[in-house]
Parts: structure tokens; sequence; C-alpha cells
């Protein structure tokens, strides 16, 4: 092993939320001779996947179809998706939430010991699984446990990756910093997959975690990867105002109502059905997110809404479902409330608005998580395959980690078994890339903060690429972000330690947002109609004939973004309208 | 309701310092403000080079365990207000080496977690063609040991494993139940043999601090006394039947 | 590259006196030697009184002199924390079933001949007894036997 290289493997998995671990597992047990490893910038169990809350959908019932599940998710992505992935995905989501019940995942249960599924937005049957109302934190420990029992699956928790060493386009590993040590090093693996989750923190109110910074994202693009439909960003219609924690669309599933300050169910004026004392499948509460997003703006507009210390907020109702219900099916809602508003929802109303809450875009992908990087996959949130295209359903994220983890996982393996070990050449990109670190903590660089460059970028997305845009909003917020790149360059900081330097983190952290904020405004900004989650005040209708496709960011040599487009693949399912409530 | 707080931080810099420091600063005080909100304003605004775990902020991740006014807390889920006056005491979680700052090292806990076999042990399985049938009964005999969020506060309130660093730990000892009380698990005979051991659930004298400062209200001093129950049973047992028979 | 350096926070031999909980739990492990010492009372008792009137007359004014009156009423506090205590703590050691629970089936592994096997059993689940009732009837149970020790004595 060369100097400079920590350790040199098979097959390297970024990340170690459930796509990374899904992934790491179905090696292996395929290929148990790999030498595989994980690197995460955090301890495994503390990955993002474990706040997702409401369920994995899987058309596992009796009465329930793997084409009804596919036509929600392709009538939900606004006929956006990649028809050919969805239905490997639904037929493939089923087996994998089984695997994870025979894994130990604690999913609740039928009175005969089968497993329940709960309604959930935009979909037509029963069919998401749950494990209460703490889904994501059940599948994560119960992968990571599981995880553990491969002893010789190797882990660098806490290393911080910030480069991909490719050559001739093909990855060769990453370069990292060990946190612990301030070490910045090598690992070099015949194959990589990214599976370092979502960007949410590009934009202020967000459900996402602080560590999601979008890192996969940022470096299969720098690497010369593209990012697939960027401008496709789902709000979710129930976050708490402040905190921008996520109260589950279980909450509605299980017969919660959305009130306007007159208590009145305001979806109903939007094409969403008629109201109904009990939840109705596809309809009013159970609509998708992006249609429920896009009616607070409209009731806001109308005057409506409750004004609160952080802005203009709806009613989340849960009080008639009871204490009971709620304890049961929706404890973690009933326990964050109580912590974080100091409200009671068997007795009191839930504030809430729209927060971000999920990337529907990512890293380019073939369906076996492959990049257009030999050696690159990606896989969950990180990754667009694509079959969330224009708006994800709820409960489909989950299971998508699974599904796709485990196709990129096994393609990953059956790569690294035929390539070559890395070319002396990248060793040169590794002291390249500890220079690029050594100068951002040069002394005298200049004085911005990097709080006040993220919190500026911040306020531009949600300003410029909110729920709803323009072309003119996108225009004006390109500029300023091209302003605020610019003044990255004169973030100066103050931590001289190398153990545990959180503040270079965070440095490289916005730089890779920055990047990724761009590519969302530039897809945006081409994009010239309204669909699903990317509304356009001026281009206000679908545009089938024009805009039926992908968008491909690509990077170029100055750092510019050039979008290119790539055809939907539509196995099945033409286009047509989406109907909900009717 | 004063318009500051002031925060007492423990800083500790392995480079510089040979033992921790405490450093002072004055941050707003609001009523939504979490005492991590506290320290995300002081690297924003007053000291980037402040050094502390963080991430989901809903109290899920684990990330953000600190001694707090001596009482080990998930910062994301203590609230300055409820510390007015001041000033709040903000420690790194006690027991652990401390890295850096409020960064402790749990390595530890990482290295033990793995010995108590936290996965269903079972291997009569080889296609999976429908689901180990569960009813709701038999999922609440261990449901509340499974929301362990492995934040390491109990093992900052066990004076024994302070005293003693070989003791195996609450959270680990939790895990261990929670996977022999699931009834698609086989594995009850394997991990007892782990834990009968000395540094096993013979360590805990039953303090009970670890149940108490648990947020997710797990109770891991009541799964180590239900694993005595059946270490002592096993003993028994292992006295009164001859050798050949175990 | 050698670990980095780490500091191991001292623990003070006082620490059981900087949280009320710990100093409470070591009062708890204290009363032992006091209920030890019950025993040993008990017993002194005993072997006294079979030893003849005049041997239990001198037990009576051995146990009236000051010192022993006072060791024993420290004695006595010191059994009510240890009652107390154990009787709060024993519903989190024990899980205490009522008619609720039923039994399932369930296989587990066990040791044959050093070889792990799969064995059929059943287990017992649901039906748990809240700990206040546990707790309650633990003071119930107290009452029975010290009425009937009562009733023995002065019968």
């Amino acid at each position: 092993m060369s100097e400079g290289v920590a350790a040199a493997h098979d097959v390297l998995l970024v990340g170690g939320g459930a796509a990374g671990l899904r992934a790491a597992i179905a090696i292996a047990e395929s290929n148990p001779s790999l030498s595989v490893a994980v690197v995460s910038k955090v301890y495994p169990m503390r990955s993002h996947t474990v706040s997702a809350e409401g369920g994995a959908a899987g058309a596992f019932a009796e009465d329930d179809t793997l084409d009804e599940h596919a036509y929600d998710t392709v009538s939900g992505s606004d006929w956006l998706c990649d028809q050919d992935a969805v239905e490997a995905f639904v037929q493939e989501a089923p087996r994998e939430l089984l695997q994870l019940e025979h894994w130990g995942c604690p999913w609740s249960r039928q009175p005969d010991g089968h497993i329940a599924v709960r309604a959930f937005g935009g979909m037509k049957n029963m069919r998401t699984w749950f494990a209460a109302d703490k889904t994501g934190f059940h599948m994560l420990h119960t992968l990571f446990q599981t995880s553990l029992k491969y002893a010789d699956l190797t882990r660098y928790d806490e290393w911080f990756v910030s480069r991909l060493l490719v050559d001739d386009g093909r990855v060769h590993g990453v370069v990292a910093i060990e946190l612990r040590t301030g070490r910045i090093e090598a690992i070099t693996a015949k194959s990589v997959v990214l599976c370092n989750g979502g960007s949410g923190k590009v934009f202020p109110y967000t459900t996402n975690a602080a560590i999601c910074t979008g890192d996969g994202m940022a470096l299969a693009y720098r690497a010369g990867a593209p990012l697939k439909d960027m401008e496709f960003v789902q709000y979710h219609p129930t976050g708490l105002p402040f905190t921008g924690i996520l109260i589950t669309e279980a909450a509605r599933a299980e017969g919660g109502w959305l009130l306007n300050k007159d208590g009145y169910r305001y979806l109903q004026d939007y094409d969403l059905g008629t109201p109904e004392p009990t939840p109705v499948l596809r309809s009013m509460e159970l609509g998708p997110r992006d249609r429920l997003s896009q009616a607070f703006v409209q009731e806001v507009e109308k005057g409506r809404t409750v004004e609160s210390p952080y802005g203009p907020i709806v009613h989340l109702d849960l009080r008639h479902l009871g204490a009971k219900l709620i304890d049961i099916k929706l404890p973690m809602v009933r326990e964050l409330c109580l912590k974080y508003e100091r409200i009671d929802p068997v007795k009191d109303l839930i504030p809430v608005r729209p927060v971000v809450h999920y990337m529907m875009g990512g890293v380019h992908t073939d369906i076996n998580g492959a990049t257009p990087i030999e050696g690159l996959f990606a896989a969950g949130e990180t990754a667009c395959v694509t079959i969330n295209g224009a708006n994800r359903l709820g409960s489909n994220s989950l299971p998508e980690c699974l599904v796709f983890g485990a196709r990129a996982g096994r393609a990953a393996a059956e790569y690294a078994a035929s390539a070559q070990r890395p070319p002396p050449v990248v060793m040169q990109q590794v002291e390249d890339e500890i220079r690029r670190i050594d100068q951002m903590r040069r002394p005298e660089r200049g004085s911005e903060r990097i709080a006040d460059i993220r919190e500026e970028m911040q306020s531009t997305m949600e300003d410029s690429a909110g729920i709803f845009r323009s072309g003119e909003s996108l225009s004006k917020g390109s500029d300023r972000l091209a302003e605020l790149q610019q003044r990255l360059e004169r973030v100066q900081l103050h931590d001289e330690t190398q153990v545990f330097n959180t503040e270079l983190v965070t440095a490289l952290e916005l730089a890779n947002m920055l990047d990724i904020a761009e590519t969302i405004l530039q897809s945006a900004l081409q994009r010239e109609e309204s669909r699903g989650a990317h509304q356009r005040t001026d281009f206000t209708t679908r545009d089938d004939t024009r805009f039926l496709d992908h968008a491909l960011a690509y990077r170029d040599a100055d750092g510019a973004v050039r979008i290119e487009r790539s055809p939907v693949t539509i196995t099945r399912w033409p286009p047509g309208e989406r109907v909900y409530g009717r | 309701m004063a318009d500051s707080i002031q925060m007492n931080v423990t800083r500790y810099d392995p480079d510089q310092d040979s033992a921790p420091t405490v450093a002072r600063y004055e941050v707003p005080l609001r009523k939504d403000w979490a005492i991590l909100d506290g320290l995300n304003y002081i690297k924003d605004h007053v000291d980037g080079s402040l050094s502390y775990r963080w991430s989901c902020r809903m109290g899920i991740c684990g990330s953000c365990g600190m001694n707090i006014d001596g009482e080990p807390k998930l910062t994301c889920a203590a609230f300055l207000s409820d510390y007015a006056p001041g000033p709040i005491r903000v420690e790194p979680l006690s027991n652990f080496p401390v890295a850096r700052d409020l960064v402790v090292d749990i390595g530890d806990f990482m290295e033990k977690l793995p010995r108590v076999k936290p996965w269903i042990v079972r291997d009569d399985v080889t296609v999976i063609d429908g689901e180990y049938l569960q009813t709701p009964e038999e999922l609440e005999e261990y449901k509340q040991f499974s929301n362990c969020i492995n934040c390491m506060l109990c093992y900052a309130a066990c004076p024994i494993y302070g005293l003693e660093p070989d003791f195996i730990g609450p959270a680990a000892i939790a895990l261990a139940e929670r996977y022999d009380l699931d009834s698609r698990d086989r594995g009850q005979r394997e991990r007892l043999d782990i834990l009968i051991e000395k540094e096993g659930v013979w360590g805990c004298t039953f303090v009970g601090e670890c149940t108490k400062v648990c947020p997710k209200h797990v109770d891991p001093a009541g799964a180590i006394q239900r694993y005595k129950l059946k270490a002592a049973q096993e003993n028994v047992m292992a006295f009164l039947l001859p050798r050949g028979t175990r | 590259m050698s670990a980095p350096t780490t500091y191991r926070q001292p623990v003070s031999r006082l620490w059981w006196l900087k949280k009320r909980t710990y100093f409470l739990f070591v009062m708890r492990e204290l009363s032992s030697v006091f209920v030890a010492w019950f025993a040993v009372f008990l017993m002194i008792m005993v072997v006294a009184i079979g030893r003849g009137e005049a041997s239990y007359q001198s037990f009576l004014s051995w146990a009236a002199s000051p010192i022993v009156v006072v060791v024993n009423i420290v004695a006595l506090a010191f059994l009510v924390l240890h009652t107390v205590t154990w009787f709060a703590l024993t519903p989190q050691a024990m899980v205490v079933r009522g008619p609720g629970g039923r039994w399932v089936p369930r296989i587990k592994e066990v040791s044959v001949a050093g070889r792990r096997v799969p064995a059929a059993t059943v287990v017992r689940v649901g039906g748990r007894v809240p700990a206040g009732m546990v707790i309650a009837s633990q003071y119930a149970g107290l009452i029975v036997v010290s009425a009937f020790v009562v009733w023995l004595v002065l019968r």
C-alpha cells in the first residue's frame, strides 16, 4: 500500500444510512470474499434515515397489486419517473421489506400477527408498512445492528469524504478526512457507491438533519457525473414552524385534518376532493405532497392562514382521533409536539407549514445505480434513478433505499470483481486535495463567516426556488449565488486544531451546498413548464411536448452549469391527468 | 425574561491543553431555543472553533448528548429557558474520554455492542416467502427496548461504568434483552454466555440512573435485572444438572 | 501513527455525594449491613431463649442498654429504607403477569452436550401487572405476615 493510503478495498460505500447499509449487507451476502467498507461522516446509526417517520410502501396486502402501486407512483411523479425503474421498484419493495422483517425490524402488526399496513398520501390502497411512527429509526437500527453480524465489514466512522479519485472516466476511491485525527488520506476501491443522502440544508426551513448537505451529489458532480432533475424539491406540507421538525403524513393517514384560520378544511377548494369525516384514499389530506404544499401558498395569498412568529401557518387537527390511537399509532408526533411546541395534540391544534423535505433529483443513475463514471454507483436520496420524477409519494423513499441500495451494492460488487487496482496517477490527486484543504485553512484569507454565507444561500433559495418560482426569481437567485461563491473564497477559518475540526467540515459542506444550489436554479430556469413540485408562475401548465424529459446538469470546466436533456422511459402508462379526490 | 443567558462551556484541545478549561459565552435567551441552538449560535457568530456533535435536532439521532448542569441530556431537547437565569454548565458526557471540547470518544461502546449479538440469531430460513407471524402482544414484549437511540446518556449516568470501564453497560444489555424477547429470535443462549460473565450483567448494582436519564424510556435498568434473573436460573441449572446434558 | 490523546475524566471518590439519587443508592446498599445486624440480633435472641430464663433475662438487659437501643433505632431506619426502596424497584426487576397474559409457543436454542439445538417451549406474553399493583401487593403481603407474627406472639 502506498503512502497516504489508509486502506484499499474492493467496494467502498460512502454513507451509512439505509441505502449504504443495505448495499453493504447485500455484498457481504452475495460476494463474501470481497473487501467491503462503509465510510460515513457520522456513526451509521446517526444517519438521516433515522428521522423518517411514516412508513415504507410495498404492495403486499391481498387486495393490493403491483400495478396499482406502480400507477400511483407514476401519476404521483407527474409522469416524469422512468417506468422501467418503477416496475422494478414495486416488484422488489415487498421482498425487501420482508427481508427487513426477518432481520428483526419491529413492524407494527395486525391482531393475527401479520404485517399491518396504513394509508398514505397519493396511494390508492393501504400499502405502507410502519413501525409506529418511527419507521426510519427502526429500519436504520435494524440494518445497522444486522450489519454488525458481518465482522469483515470495515467501517470508517466519522470520516468526511471530500473528493472522488477519478481517472480516465473511472473511479478509484476517495480522499477523506478522519475527523478524530484530522488526517487526510485516500481510501482506494475498485468501485464506489454514493449513498450519502439529500441536500435539504440548502433551504432555510427543512425537516432534514444538519448532515444533509448534498455531499454525495457534489462529489459526483465535481467528478463529472451529471445531476438529474434537480429542480424538483419536495416540500412536506406539515413541518413544525421554527424547527422544521416533521409531523408525519401518517398523522393525516390516521385521520388528521388540515384547517385554515377559520377551522375550514381548505383542501376541498383545490380540486382534492370533498371532506369526509374519515380518511379517503387519494383524496383531501391524503393527496400528494406537492399539491398540498401549493394549496398552502394559495391559502396564504387569500389571507386565510394564521400568523405566527415564524410566518404563516395552518393547523393540523388530530384531536378527534383520541389519546389511545395517537399513543399507539403516532407516539412520536405526540412526543415531538409536547417537547418542541409544548402542546398536546390530544387536545391542541398543531401549527404546521410546508418545509423542504426531499430532493427528487440527484446523481443520474441507471436502474442498477450505475452512473456515467465507470465504477461509480449511487443509491438512495443521493441518486436519481428515477422512480420519483416530479414528485415523490410519501413512503416510497425508504423502500427505494432498500431496493436500489441492494441493486447498486450487487452491481458494484460485480464491477469490482473484474476491475483493476487504481493506477499510480490518482495519488497525484490525493496530494492536490491535501493542498486544496490546506489552502482553505490558510490564515488571512478574508473576513467572511461560514454562517453568513450559508444563511444567505438558504434565504436566496427560499425566495427564488420555493414552492412557486419564476424565470425572474430564478435568475435573480442565480446572480446572488454567484456572489456567494466568490465570498466563499474569502471565508476565514479560526479553528487551527487537527482533532475534530468541525469548522473545516462546515466549510466543505457549504461549498458542496453552493454547487448543488446552482444546479437547482439552472435546472429550474430551463424547465419552462409547471410539473409536480416545480411550479412556474410564468409557465403555469405542464408541457409534455417540450418537457417530458429529464434535465441533466453537468459541471463545465469553468464551473458553470450545463443542462442537457434525456428522454423519460415510458413502458405502460402514457401521460395523463393527475386526478385526486374525484 | 432576560434577553440573554450565560453558557459555561467546556473547551479542550488535545494538541494544546493538558486538561479542559471553561469558556463563558453570552447567548440570546429565546423561548424556543434549545441548548443546542445556543451552541450553534456560539459556533456561527462567536467562536467557530467550538466542536460538538449534532444532527437531527429532533431527539432521534442520538448525537448531541452532553452534561447540562451535571445531568446527561440531549441538548436538542433541553431548553435554555428551563435553566434561566443561568449560567448553564455545558460539559462533555461524563465517564467517556474527551476527544475535543464537547466531543467524547464512544469507541468503547461501538466495540462492545457487537459482542451482545444485537441481531436476529436463527439460521433455519433460506428463502423468504412470507413474514414471521408476531402478534401485537409479542411485539409489545420487546418494543420498549427497541427504542434505544444509542445516545450514551445511560453510560454517562452510570457510576459503575465510570469506575469499571469493562462493564458492558446499560444500552448494550437493553439491546441484548430486546432481541432475547423478540419472538423471531433464537439467540438467548448465545447472548447469555456473554452476559453471564463478570463484566456482563453482574457488574450492575442497580443504581437505576440509566433508566432515569433515558430520553426514550427504554428502562435499561429493568432489562439488566431481568437478565440477572435469567443468569441466576442458568447458574442454578448448571449446579443441579450433570455436565453432559448442558 | 499513534492514537490521538484524549482526556480521561476523573471519577471522584465522593461521586456518591454528587447526586441525591447516587446518595440514596449508596444508603440502600449500606442498609443491607443493618438487615444482617437484625438477623444476627434475632439469632442471639433465639439462642438466649433456648438456653433458659436466666440467659433470656441477660439478653433483655443487654438489648436495653443505650448503645444497643441506639444501634437498633438506626437499624430500624435503614430497614425501612431497605424495604421501601426494594419494594419500589421490584416491578422494574421482575415482570409479574396477571390473568390477562397467555402462553405462546416459542423456539429457543438450548445447549445439549455442548451443541446448540432448537427446542420448542412456551413463554408467557401480555397481562403485565401494573407497577403500582405490584408494589401495593408487597405491602399487603408485609402487613399479612406482620399480623400473623403479632398473633403468634400475643396469643
